[in-house]
């Protein structure tokens, strides 16, 4: 009996047409495929991208140079220094990511009192050249003016969490 | 007196053992069961004032602070039951109550006692939503930042200005919440001890300020080390982070610096990194300095010293700083008695070597028995500022009732009672030849010299004490007649039965001695086969090859002008130094970078004779190397004999077996009863160093150099009798001549510097072109 059966399976392509089936489903439905970079997914606001330092609305640097983020972070990417500028406030006089190292946990992110340093939605990055994975204070302030605005949704669209 | 009763206390259930009359928190503390506190400081008087050390004590009907209750048998106490910990978690919260949340900018965050202690024993929540108290900015000085919004009210500074420093400078105003600790009067916190309120400040309030905000305490290696300033070898900590020297904490040992250290010690470390550290090595060529290999350095020193040495090894002369590790020292002799020399020294600052002097001096007691003396005699010391922890120990004494006398050429400002003998330079020598008569055993000018109802006074004192002592000073040393102070103090430490002592100068003079760098003992201060030059005929007949270990010639011999003179010149001058220092740069021909304190290992010889090893914190800057490995080199290149040491410990050892049986004698057979070489009739100069000038480290160390202390350095001063005939008054600009040589400083009238003298600082910049320390100078109008 068992013969019987599979031979008539295979004289009439039954499996074949399971298939095509489930090919033809797909064919007809709703497409996943995004057409990059002319197209891009949604981003959480909890997103972990390229990092980016913050300024109070006066154009003031918020950071102060507190250390949490160096001391938590894990690949110990972060190096810090700091001093007292010319007003006595507590600043950095250095302040770099090394991206090599960094695993973007975003546990500096967490750690920081102030929301100075962030991780932004940046995701589209390369290094040309030796010495540009390392994101000194300069640029990561430069990135976080660029996208201050997106930084600040995230961080009011998590506030509830935290 | 001595019952050695002990009673028996119960601690959480734990039984434990007490002598009568202890402190509660003190028992505790030796059992290891942890009580919180702010207040309290065992060096310190118990003040009882936070209440964070509650505890509930049976049969009590409230809680009581630990800190001061004595104990009584069959006490049994909770520090852990319900009603202690309520009690501390309140005052956990009221101590919160004005305290600023700003843990994320203060320097004491991750060292501060009390987020430990609000972590350990407060609530998770504040409860206050009222505005908190804001405290006004103040400036106390360069050393100390000072955030007084912080402060708790412990009092711990207050305490221990009174009690340790003996300065009243910091002090509470106003009452409850409106308390605020500052200066009195708006000034700045100036005791040479004032560092110490860092550590005992149990916040942020108090911070150090070359260090602000500069590291966390979780960034920070610590490393042991000795302090390098005076010869007291200071136990310290050398906190390191990422090869760099970042702070200094004092390490407690009871037996030197109990768990202090001077301000010197602490904040010296910013001279490392100064602009001048000479990080690669120099060879002179046609009057210009290179850069070099040390390959070439090194063979460049070693030809030049080797063929002054081929002509005649007599004409090698060796000088050495008494800051140098014994290892580098004895190296360094080593070297020198190799080429046939003996020709070495590193008493720089003496000018009087009529008489040798001890083999092995020492402080003539250990550091710990100083503050047991019921009568002291200090000559030519300024010893607050020259070895302000052995002062400290003399203050101690002196609060417990010892009777303290200076016979000095200058009057001091002193944080205790003691009576001040103050003379000129040759009115010394009479004073202390006073003495002597009085006490009965002197003949040295005995015929020479009247007795004064104070001479008698102070010899009968010494003599009636049941412990005293006579301590030979920094001033003393450098004195003219160094050799007949020295021969009238031992004349009355003999017949008085006080112990005689000398206060080492550097952190390693008793060292240099015990290493053979002096011209007639060599290593372990025996007796050396040929007897050389000492550091002043070194000079004054100049030899033709140097070898200079650790020094500025400009700033540390006793004679900069003649210092300069001999090195300028002579064919070779080899300088193993960690600066590019002016005098060296005009005067060596090769430089030879070396570690500095915290970057090589080694050992220091303090005043009490104990041998303290420490080693390396970080690595020397750039190409700067240890000493003892560069004189190693030199020593191999010139083809001498066993120079095949790997590590210092090597060096070491072999220096501790020649010491082997070695014992500290001051006692010296011939005394001296030569001619007082200090003129009475004319204008002597003081040339006392300053706490901020005694050592090319120190003189680099920023923040020390703002200081009140350095900056009353930068002037001339003198009395209104010998300014009025100068024709200058306070504030004008007056040249100091001494031997052709001129310097403009500002005058300032001083009634503590004695008629006939000035006092001009040594060691300080615009000394470097004066003459003799001790010697005529004359004050002119600009």
């Amino acid at each position: 009996m068992k013969v019987l059966t599979d031979y008539f399976r295979s004289l009439f392509l039954l499996e074949l047409l399971k298939g095509l089936q489930l090919t033809g489903r797909y064919l007809f439905a709703k497409k996943f495929t995004i057409q990059y970079p002319e197209e891009r997914a949604p981003l959480s606001p909890r997103f972990r991208g390229l990092h980016a330092q913050r300024r109070y609305e006066n154009g003031e640097e918020r950071c102060i140079a507190c250390k949490l983020c160096e001391a938590t972070c894990p690949a110990l990417a972060i190096t810090i220094e700091a001093e007292p500028r010319e007003d006595g406030s507590r600043r950095t006089t250095r302040y770099e990511i090394d991206l090599f190292k960094c695993i973007f946990c975003g546990y500096c992110e967490e750690s920081c009192p102030v929301d100075a340093i962030v991780e932004s939605h940046v995701y589209e990055y390369c290094f040309e050249n030796k010495g540009e994975n390392i994101m000194t204070k300069e640029k990561l302030l430069a990135n976080g003016d660029k996208h201050e605005a997106q930084i600040a949704k995230d961080l009011e669209a998590q506030a509830p969490y935290r | 007196m001595s019952e050695e009763k002990t009673i028996t206390i119960e601690v959480d259930g734990q039984t434990l053992e007490a002598k009568p009359g202890a402190l509660l928190i003190d028992v505790t503390d030796a059992a290891g069961i942890d009580i919180p506190r702010f207040c309290y400081h065992n060096k310190l008087s118990v003040a009882a004032s936070c209440r964070m050390c509650l505890v509930e004590v049976e049969k009590v009907p409230k809680p009581i602070p630990a800190c001061a209750t004595q104990v009584t048998d069959g006490m049994k106490v909770q520090t852990r039951s319900p009603v202690a910990l309520a009690a501390q978690k309140g005052t956990m919260e009221f101590l919160l109550i004005n305290h600023p949340l700003d843990c994320p900018i203060c320097d004491q965050g991750g060292e501060c006692e009390l987020q430990d202690v609000a972590m350990g024993y407060g609530s998770d929540v504040s409860r206050f939503v009222e505005g908190k108290r804001v405290v006004p900015q103040t400036d106390v000085g360069p050393l100390i930042a000072t955030d007084m919004t912080r402060c708790i009210h412990c009092t711990r500074c207050v305490r221990f200005g009174d009690e340790i420093a003996g300065m009243r400078e910091l002090g509470a105003t106003g009452r409850g919440e409106h308390m605020t600790i500052g200066t009195y009067i708006a000034h700045s916190v100036d005791s040479e001890l004032s560092g110490n309120v860092i550590d005992l400040c149990p916040v942020g309030a108090l911070t150090s300020k070359p260090f602000r905000y500069r590291a966390r305490a979780w960034e920070l290696t610590r490393r042991d080390g000795v302090a390098p300033h005076d010869s007291v070898g200071s136990n310290i900590q050398i906190h390191v982070r990422r090869n760099r020297v970042m702070r200094v904490h004092p390490r407690e040992n009871e037996a030197v610096n109990e768990v202090w250290i001077s301000d010197r010690d602490r904040f010296s470390y910013e001279g490392l990194y100064s602009d001048d550290r000479l990080t690669r090595p120099l060879i002179k060529k046609n009057g210009a300095w290179a850069e070099a290999s040390w390959e070439d350095a090194l063979e460049a020193a070693a030809r030049g010293l080797r063929s002054v040495a081929a002509a005649d090894a007599d004409q090698i002369g060796t000088l050495v700083s008494p800051t140098a590790t014994l290892e580098e020292l004895y190296l360094a002799q080593k070297i020198t008695r190799g080429l046939g020399s003996a020709n070495i020294d590193h008493r720089l600052r003496q000018s009087d070597f009529r008489s040798e002097g001890p083999a092995f001096p020492w402080l003539g007691q250990s550091i710990a028995e100083l503050e047991k003396v019921d009568a002291a005699l200090l000559i030519g010391s300024n010893v607050r500022k020259d070895q302000p922890l052995l002062a400290h120990r003399l203050r101690k004494a002196s609060l417990k009732g010892a009777e303290v006398h200076f016979v000095n050429p200058l009057g001091l400002d002193l944080h205790f009672d003691a009576n001040q003998v103050v003379s000129d330079l040759a009115g010394m020598v009479h004073n202390l030849a006073g003495i002597a008569k009085a006490a009965g055993g002197s003949k040295v000018l005995a015929g020479r010299v009247s007795v004064s109802d104070e001479h008698k006074a102070i010899a009968k004192k010494l003599k009636s004490a049941g412990s005293a002592t006579i301590l030979l000073g920094n001033l003393a040393q450098s004195h003219p007649d160094y050799s007949i102070l020295y021969g009238l103090a031992s004349s009355i430490a003999e017949s008085t039965g006080a112990a005689l002592g000398i206060l080492p100068a550097a952190a390693n003079t008793i060292g240099a001695a015990l290493a053979g760098a002096v011209p007639k003992y060599g290593a372990g201060a025996r007796p050396a086969e040929k007897t050389g030059l000492n550091a002043r005929t070194m000079l004054e007949s100049p030899r033709k090859g140097y070898l200079l270990l650790g020094l500025e010639p400009g700033l540390d011999c006793a004679n900069p002008a003649l210092a300069k003179q001999a090195l300028a010149g002579a064919e070779c001058v080899v300088a193993l130094t960690a600066y590019r220092s002016p005098s060296l740069e005009e005067t060596a021909d090769v430089m030879l970078p070396i570690g500095a304190f915290a970057e090589t290992s080694g050992t220091f010889v303090n005043a009490e004779g104990a041998w303290q090893g420490f080693g390396g914190a970080v690595a020397p800057l750039g190409e700067a190397r240890p000493g003892w490995k560069v004189l190693r080199v030199l020593g191999n290149l010139m083809d001498l004999k066993g120079f095949d040491y790997l590590s210092s410990e090597e060096v070491r050892d072999e220096l501790q077996q020649a010491c082997a049986g070695a014992r500290p004698e001051n006692d010296l057979d011939n005394t001296t009863d030569g001619e007082i070489q200090a003129s009475a009739g004319k204008l002597m100069r003081i040339g006392e160093v300053p706490i901020y000038a005694a050592d090319a480290l120190v003189r680099r160390a920023a923040a020390l150099q703002e200081t009140k202390d350095a900056r009353d350095a930068a002037v001339a001063r003198a009395n209104a009798t010998v300014a009025g005939k100068a024709g200058v008054g306070d504030g004008d600009t007056v040249a100091v001549v001494q031997g052709g040589q001129r310097a403009k400083l500002v005058l300032r009238v001083d009634a503590r510097v004695p008629d006939g003298c000035v006092w001009v600082a040594a060691g300080v910049p615009g000394s470097e072109s004066l003459g003799d320390q001790f010697g005529e100078i004359s004050l002119e109008k600009v």
